[in-house]
Formats: C-alpha cells, sequence, structure tokens
C-alpha cells in the first residue's frame, strides 16, 4: 500500500496533468495553439499509476494524446507549454508542435501522429533493452482505435517470440474519435488481443490510480523477470471531444457527466485521502493553487518564449556525420 | 477581478464563428467543465466549456451573432467573491483584441500556410471547359459539397459504387465530405471501418477484383502510407501482372497536403509520390466543377485512381455548372488564364495562388498563362508544351517538396520536347526541402506561396 506521500504524489501528478490540459485548452482557444490538440482530461489515473511503478532507465512511447505521459515522465511543464505554442523554449524547438515532443533525457520517445505507429517502435525499445542485456522494461500506450492497426499485431509477434521486455497498455477510453469500441472490434475485450500470441493480458479500471498501480507492479514484476511481453486494457474515459474541433455528437453529454461524476480519478483519490484522514481539504487546496501557479507559468512561458530563429528551418534535417 | 471569455477557435482552420446559444445566463454560477455556450463553424456545432470557475456577470455577444471573430471577448465572469456589479467591460474587452502575441507572429489570424487570400480573389474571366453547354446556369458550391455531390450521384447511377473508410457514415466524415451518404445509401454501401488502413485499402482491391466499385476514403493522405503498399503492388501492377483480366476499379480519394500548423506527419504533398507509378491515375482538382466532374470520372473508371484533395480548399466555393451529369475526361490540364509572358504550371491549392501571382504580375507588366494540370498521371504534356511554344518561359508551382517532384518531371518534359522555345532555363517553385514544421513563422517559410511564383516568373523574364 502506498504511503501518505506517495499518494499525495500520484494526486499531485494527476491534477498537475489536468489543469495543464485545461490550460492548454484555454491556449488553442486563444489561437496560440494550433493545428491537432488532443487532451487526456479524464485518463489522468493511468499514465500516473503506470509512470509510478517505472525505475531510471525504463522508457515510454505514446500517440499523439500525449502532454499526460510527458508531465508524468517528468518533463518540464515549461517546455511543453511553449512546445504547444510553437516557440523556442519549447522540446522540439517549436518544431514538432502537440503531438511530437521527445525527451531523451526522461526517455520520453514521442508523441506520434500516425495511429499505431508507437506500438512497434516500443517494442523496439525493448529489443534494444534486451541486445545490451539491462533490466529495463519499454511501455507502449495506445489506444482502443490503435489496437485495429496491422502493425501492433505484428509487434506483439515478435515481442512474444523474442520474449521482448514490453508492457503494451491499451488505453480502451471508449472511442476512436468518434468510433465506439463495440462498431470497431470484433473482439472488445482487447486484454484479450494477445491470446494467439501467448501474451498475457488483464482489464484494469483506469479511472483508480491505485489499481493501476497495482497492476503495473504486477505485469512490471513478471516483464523484468524475463517473461516477455504483457497487455494492460486500462478502462478509461476522456471527457473532451477527440481533439479541439470534434463537435462528439456520437455521445450524450449525461454520459461524459456520469462518468466525471462518478469515476473521476482525482475526485475518487480525493475522497478516499479525506475519508481515510490522510489529508485535509486545506492541504489539497494548497496542492491545487500550487499547480496552478506552475500552469499559469507555463502558459507566460510559453508566449513570451520568441519564435524559433527562421534559420531552425534548416537544421536537424540530418546529422552531420 | 472579472474573467473574460473569449470566443475560442474550435479546429486548426476556424476564423470566425457564429454564437448560437448560451447556455448559461448572467448570474449563473460556473464550474470548471460546464458547457456555457454552443458555437457553430462551417463543419459542426460545438459546445464550450468554462474552464474557469465563477459568476457569469455579463453576456457581451448575445446568441445567435454570427461572424463572432475568435478571440472576442464574449462574455465577462466575476471570480468567487466579486460582486457583479463590479465587473465592468473594459475598453479593451470592448475591442476584443486579440491575445497578445509576440512580434513576428499572429497564429489566430492567419490560416498558417502559406498565403491568404488577400481580400477579392482573382477576377479573371476563366474560359469554360468545353464540356459545359453555352447557356448552362451554374451555383456557387463549396469543394466539400461538390466532392459529396459526386459521390452521390455515381452511387445512384451505379449499385456497384460504395464508399468506405474512418468515420465516414455515422460521423459524416471527419471533414464532412461524406455527409447525409449514409442517410441515402444506408450502412451497406456507405461504411465505417476500423483504424485499419492496410486492411481497407486491400480489402477494396479485393472487391474491385470483384468487380465492385469503391471509393475509400483515407481519413487524410498521411494515412494512407500505411496502405501504399496495396495501393501501388496491389491495385496498381495487377493488370498488367495477369496478362489484362484482373481489373482494379477503385478510387482512393482524400484530403492531400498541408493542412494549418498540424505539424511533419500530418502535412505531406503525395502528388509526385503517386504520380511516379505507371498503372495509377492521379487527380488533383483546384475547384468545385473539377473536383466533381472528375471525381465522377474517376468513379466510372475502370482503373485504380488516387484522387489528391485539398482540406484548405474543402470550405472554398466556386461556380458549378447546373448539370445532371457533369463528367470531364481524366488527363486534361485547363488554361485558367490566357497570357503571353510566362507560363505558370500549378496543380491542387497552387493554382489559386498562381491566378492571385498572375493578377500580381499584370500589374507589373507581366502577362501570365496559367495552366491547371488537373490530373498528375497521365500528365497533359500537350497543354504545357504548347503554351510554352507560346511564352518561352515557365515555371512550375507545387505545394510538395522540389526534389523528384512534379515540378522536375514538367521541366523534364519541356526540355526535352520544346528546348528551342525556351528562353529561359524552366523554374521551379515549391516547398522547402525539410519536413514541415510546427511553429507559425517557420511553417510560413516552408510552404511557397504567391510571392515565390511572382519572383520566380519575374526570374525567367529576367526582370527585377
Ligand atoms: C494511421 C492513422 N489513421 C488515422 C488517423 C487519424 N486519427 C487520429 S486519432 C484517431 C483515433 C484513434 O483512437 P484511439 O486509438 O482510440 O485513441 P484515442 O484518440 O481515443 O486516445 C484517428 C482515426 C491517424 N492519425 N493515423
Ligand atoms: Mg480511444
Amino acid at each position: 500500500m502506498a504511503n501518505k506521500d506517495e499518494l499525495l504524489r500520484y494526486y499531485r501528478d494527476m491534477l498537475m496533468i489536468r489543469r495543464f490540459e485545461e490550460k492548454s485548452g484555454q491556449l488553442y482557444g486563444m489561437g496560440l495553439i494550433a493545428g491537432f490538440c488532443h487532451l487526456y482530461i479524464g485518463q489522468e489515473a493511468v499514465v500516473v499509476g503506470v509512470q509510478s511503478e517505472l525505475k531510471e532507465g525504463d522508457q515510454i512511447v505514446t500517440g499523439y494524446r500525449d502532454h499526460g505521459h510527458m508531465l508524468a515522465a517528468g518533463m518540464e511543464a515549461n517546455g511543453v507549454m511553449a512546445e504547444l505554442t510553437g516557440r523556442e523554449g519549447g522540446y522540439s524547438r517549436g518544431k514538432g508542435g502537440s503531438m511530437h515532443m521527445f525527451s531523451r533525457e526522461k526517455n520520453f520517445y514521442g508523441g506520434h501522429g500516425i495511429v499505431g505507429a508507437q506500438v512497434p517502435i516500443g517494442t523496439g525499445l525493448a529489443f534494444a533493452n534486451r541486445y545490451r542485456g539491462n533490466d529495463n522494461v519499454s511501455v507502449a500506450y495506445f489506444g482502443d482505435g490503435a489496437a485495429n492497426q496491422g502493425q501492433v499485431y505484428e509487434a506483439f509477434n515478435m515481442a512474444s517470440l523474442w520474449k521482448l521486455p514490453v508492457l503494451y497498455v491499451i488505453e480502451n477510453n471508449q472511442y476512436a474519435m468518434g468510433t465506439a469500441v463495440e462498431r470497431a472490434s470484433a473482439e472488445t475485450e482487447l486484454h484479450k488481443r494477445g491470446i494467439s500470441f501467448e501474451i498475457p493480458g488483464k482489464e484494469v479500471d483506469g479511472m483508480d490510480v491505485l489499481k493501476v498501480k497495482a497492476e503495473a507492479k504486477a505485469a512490471i514484476e513478471k516483464i523484468r523477470a524475463g517473461e516477455g511481453p504483457y497487455i494492460l486494457e486500462m478502462k478509461t474515459y476522456r471527457y473532451r471531444g477527440h481533439s479541439m474541433s470534434d463537435p462528439a455528437k456520437y455521445r450524450k453529454r449525461e454520459e461524459v457527466d456520469d462518468i466525471r461524476s462518478h469515476r473521476d480519478p482525482i475526485e475518487g483519490l480525493k475522497g478516499k485521502l479525506l475519508k481515510d484522514g490522510i489529508s485535509t481539504e486545506d492541504e489539497l487546496k494548497a496542492i491545487d493553487k500550487e499547480i496552478r501557479a506552475i500552469v499559469n507559468k507555463s502558459a507566460e512561458f510559453a508566449q513570451s518564449s520568441p519564435e524559433p530563429d527562421p534559420s531552425e528551418l534548416w537544421t536537424d534535417v540530418l546529422r552531420e556525420g | 477581478m472579472s474573467v473574460e471569455i473569449r470566443m475560442p477557435a474550435l479546429s486548426p482552420t476556424m476564423e470566425e464563428g457564429t454564437l448560437a446559444k448560451w447556455l448559461k445566463k448572467e448570474g449563473d454560477t460556473v464550474t470548471s467543465g460546464d458547457v456555457i455556450a454552443e458555437i457553430e463553424t462551417d463543419k459542426a456545432t460545438m459546445e464550450v466549456e468554462a474552464v474557469d470557475e465563477g459568476i457569469l456577470a455579463k453576456i457581451l455577444v448575445p446568441e445567435g451573432s454570427s461572424g463572432v471573430k475568435v478571440n472576442a471577448v464574449i462574455a465577462l465572469m466575476a471570480e468567487e467573491g466579486e460582486e457583479i456589479s463590479d465587473v465592468s467591460v473594459s475598453t479593451d474587452a470592448a475591442a476584443a483584441e486579440p491575445a497578445p502575441e509576440p512580434e513576428s507572429s499572429a497564429p489566430a489570424e492567419s490560416s498558417g500556410v502559406g498565403h491568404n487570400w488577400a481580400g477579392a480573389r482573382p477576377s479573371l474571366e476563366i474560359p469554360n471547359d468545353p464540356e459545359i453547354p453555352e447557356g448552362a446556369t451554374f451555383t456557387s458550391t463549396t469543394v466539400r459539397d461538390a466532392l459529396r455531390d459526386a459521390m452521390a450521384e455515381e452511387m445512384r447511377r451505379d449499385k456497384d459504387v460504395f464508399v468506405m473508410g474512418e468515420e465516414v457514415a455515422q460521423y459524416q466524415g471527419a471533414y464532412k465530405v461524406t455527409r447525409e451518404l449514409l442517410q441515402e445509401f444506408g450502412d451497406k454501401r456507405v461504411v465505417d471501418t476500423p483504424i485499419t488502413e492496410h486492411g481497407f485499402a486491400g480489402l477494396g482491391v479485393g472487391a474491385a477484383f470483384a468487380g465492385l466499385k469503391p471509393v475509400v476514403e483515407f481519413m487524410t493522405f498521411n494515412f494512407a502510407m500505411q496502405a501504399i503498399d496495396q495501393i501501388i503492388n496491389s491495385a496498381a501492377k495487377t493488370l498488367y501482372m495477369s496478362g489484362g483480366q484482373m481489373g482494379c476499379p477503385i478510387v482512393f480519394r482524400g484530403p492531400n497536403g498541408a493542412a494549418s500548423r498540424v505539424g511533419a506527419q500530418h502535412s505531406q504533398d503525395y502528388s509526385a509520390w503517386y504520380g511516379h507509378v505507371p498503372g495509377l491515375k492521379v487527380i488533383a482538382p483546384y475547384d468545385a466543377a473539377d473536383a466533381k466532374a472528375l471525381l465522377k470520372a474517376a468513379i466510372r473508371d475502370p482503373n485504380p485512381v488516387v484522387f489528391l484533395e485539398h482540406e484548405l480548399l474543402y470550405g472554398e466555393s466556386f461556380d458549378v455548372p447546373d448539370l445532371d451529369d457533369y463528367v470531364l475526361p481524366i488527363g486534361k490540364a485547363k488554361v485558367r488564364r490566357i497570357g503571353s509572358d510566362v507560363t505558370l504550371v500549378a496543380h491542387s491549392r497552387m493554382v489559386g495562388f498562381a491566378l492571385e501571382a498572375a493578377n500580381a504580375l499584370a500589374e507589373q507588366g507581366i502577362d501570365a498563362e496559367v495552366i491547371d494540370l488537373r490530373t498528375i498521371r497521365p500528365l497533359d504534356t500537350e497543354t504545357v508544351l504548347e503554351s510554352v511554344r507560346k511564352t518561352n518561359r515557365i515555371v512550375c508551382c507545387e505545394e510538395g517538396w522540389g526534389r523528384f517532384g512534379v515540378g522536375s518531371e514538367i521541366a523534364s518534359v519541356v526540355v526535352e520536347e520544346a528546348f528551342d522555345f525556351l528562353d529561359a532555363p524552366p523554374a521551379r517553385v515549391h516547398q522547402k526541402d525539410v519536413p514541415l514544421p510546427y511553429a507559425a513563422n517557420l511553417e510560413k517559410l516552408s510552404l511557397a506561396g504567391v510571392e515565390d511564383i511572382i519572383e520566380a516568373a519575374k526570374k525567367v523574364c529576367y526582370v527585377d
């Protein structure tokens, strides 16, 4: 069981993502962020729970709904927000945008815009760990929609065949853009998608950070012990539209409200912290205030950081070699 | 302190919208996440959620207002503990200024890509296609609706035509190009697929081998790279490999090229990629009439056709002739402006830029001829050569990269076949040789626009 410090850290990390995403949405509305911008609001427990079981050197990779993963991996709010506004202070110096950020230092391998592409890539990270003989694992996050891409299964087969140390986290938020899982998947229990490759899988309540943590712990222990890949299907939910321009007419407002008021990962943990006397309203309010300050500062940074120098257009196409 | 609620941008290309409805009224308490208003854009009705908490103190833009600019202040909120009556409209708020931005950029204002239409579009008489009879009437139609109408007409005409792709049915198309097709034709003929491009492109090829006529929509052509093996190895080559037995009457269509600030993986022009492949036909129309008539032709064609649309043209309106069955031949370019000094060749969105450049050049005494290729493969070299034999100069314009591009091909055809007519080496206008960056300023530098065409035209005319 997690101690008070740990519990408060999960609370803080989830709230950080929530507030950061709300701010991104706001900056998008002001035209300061452009293009595609996919918010992670509602899914915070998944990445925070899994991340809490990773150790130094473990790598993660995800798709385009990636701001939460970056923050959870320890990347700075300033650098992420400034990338969203396309400024020099961003993690890709403004050249990547919302969907394409990376941090070698934090072992965050992106940030990928092509649905499903991160799955073979995450498997390759695991291949490198095996090759080097270290005991690191990689985590590849992908959506319920991505779970239908062919390359996912090509990767599954190799990962299992070669017993690669990779954790596949399917973030089943029940929709791929406007398509509900049952309209796209013959087998809707996505954790079973590994069966014919002999990859074990488990369904997890992805709205409960402690349950996520517990299942991630069990899976990662097996993976680190050399047993090969594992699939965790996180049942979760995104509150906002697919991207900023999705009117989300494919689901009822009540469906969103219902989950938000009964299964919200942050409210859930908050309730537990208060009920069990682990923390107080005042303490949690103070955390919220602190986080708002960090997020507001990142928004200021993201607006005051200059645009990249025009010469940046020509850099980084190839390495000198 | 009161908090200003501004008109949000709800899509990469939105500049203004209609404030359809207020769902909260003055005096209501608002918590973050509450839906406070509904906004209509050209594509959809969207809900606006509150970010801050407080009391809705003043509504500045009443419901039903249209043409509300992104970033205009639409309401004021009082924060916890603040009296509503204290909330006043600052002059700044009333003026609805855009948010402060650093010197060199204007992300909220610009379409982000190349050049904006500088007010009016080119006012030149465009010669009609011979297919349009004298006295025909026209209806102003968006490119989006023209494409939709083309599919609907062909589906009515031929029961073997069906549409397949991601979000084409219930969602009505990610870019609303398949709007209302599901309602008219049902889910047997308008098929939502999982996100599995390689799979459904191949499935489409199989259905076409079996004699059906699939119209396969890629949400954007960037995602068709997942499927490119089926497009090239299966669709394009099988007729040849089977000694003429296995025809593949299929259309692969969707938006191609840069949208607006969507980054390197979502902004590629595939004209040259597909133009390279024997066994394919490749179409890239500019206006709504061509989009309609050529998509109809593509659906009827017994070969695999790659049909490249442009997201930034979907919302543009053009005249479409009111004809029951308007079909154009594939492989015929169109002279959109007659001129004598230099030939500008372009396709898709670049045609608009070329026309704009031609207008600007005219003011400087240079009379440019503008050719809209419309089809990339087969390439209408005759129309291009005829023009060059008259003007003796050519500028090839395309949105994509220059190396091994459409312009390279045209330049080499011109050099091979009309060398003696050239008074200057052919010039090429194209995207910079880098992946498309996200930052507003870099994206602008990266994509070619009207100015680049003007500059290239002056260069081949030896004018500075
Ligand atoms: C290969 C490919 N096809 C289509 C798209 C367009 N697209 C982007 S996200 C998305 C839905 C993905 O849904 P899911 O995997 O469930 O992830 P979620 O967005 O729910 O996090 C689609 C169709 C894409 N980016 N890449
Ligand atoms: Mg999903």
